[in-house]
């Protein structure tokens, strides 16, 4: 599933248009980025949690030329999956998993 | 945050909503990913990240407050990988250390309690925006 098709089911399952629908999901995605960038956790209970986790700097290397890197200390957003979640999800392995690869933004 | 500040934010920026429609609709949001990856369905929200189900083989392990060794049965597991935009989002100033170092970023700290209790509860739906 993908934004625009969790928009679209979120438009079949209420009475919104697609465009409102579309206007909820990103206020949602939005706030969330906006609480993690205030270096702020979201708890969701029955889905999970997301912090942000801070990272020192290290000496990295580029893996084509074995050169060294600096890798500059950085926060990185980490996700907790929420125990429910977390059954539903083990109780779905007879069933394929599905939705394309994970490349991508 | 909670999801009682997602439905604030939801009911003062998008606007049109009554709170109750607003808090219903933040629910069914996450209750449709929920069956979504429940399914076995992965999930891509651009500009946030994917939400990625794995399959994993038994494994031998330990319990940690014995050492005794235990058998990890095979499991499907779920992680999320933010997307570049996300990353981005959370180191401005490109190069530069976005928080001073060694000082706590409020990771892993609990979220401060919700502004409105209530707001964000598991309540039953009987709004005319959400059908059942």
């Amino acid at each position: 599933m993908t934004k625009s098709e969790l928009i679209d089911a979120l438009a079949a399952r209420t009475e919104l248009t697609k465009a409102r629908a579309e206007l909820v999901v990103n206020c949602v995605f939005d706030s969330m980025t906006e609480s993690l960038q205030r270096g702020e956790g979201i708890e969701i209970r029955g889905f999970g949690s997301f912090t942000v986790r801070p990272y020192k700097p290290y000496s990295g290397r580029n893996p084509r030329t074995g050169a060294p890197v600096p890798v500059p200390a950085k926060r990185l957003p980490f996700f907790k999956v929420g125990k429910e979640l977390k059954e539903l999800v083990n109780n779905s392995r007879h069933l394929a998993i599905t939705g394309g690869d994970d490349s991508d933004d | 945050m909670t999801k009682a500040e997602i439905v604030q934010a939801l009911y003062t920026r998008v606007g049109g909503f009554s709170k109750k429609e607003s808090a219903d609709i933040v629910d069914l949001v996450f209750e449709m990913m929920k069956e979504t990856l429940g399914r076995g369905e992965k999930i891509k929200i651009s500009g946030f990240g994917n939400f990625v189900l794995r399959d994993k083989r038994q494994r031998p392990g330990r319990n940690p407050q014995t050492g005794d060794p235990i058998k990890i049965s095979e499991r499907r597991v779920l992680t999320f990988k933010a997307s570049q935009i996300l990353k981005q989002a959370l180191n401005p100033r490109n190069g530069q250390p976005a928080a001073p170092n060694g000082q706590p970023a409020a990771a892993g700290a609990a979220p401060a309690p919700a502004a409105a209790p209530g707001a964000g509860g598991g309540v039953a739906s009987a709004d005319p925006v959400v059908k059942e």
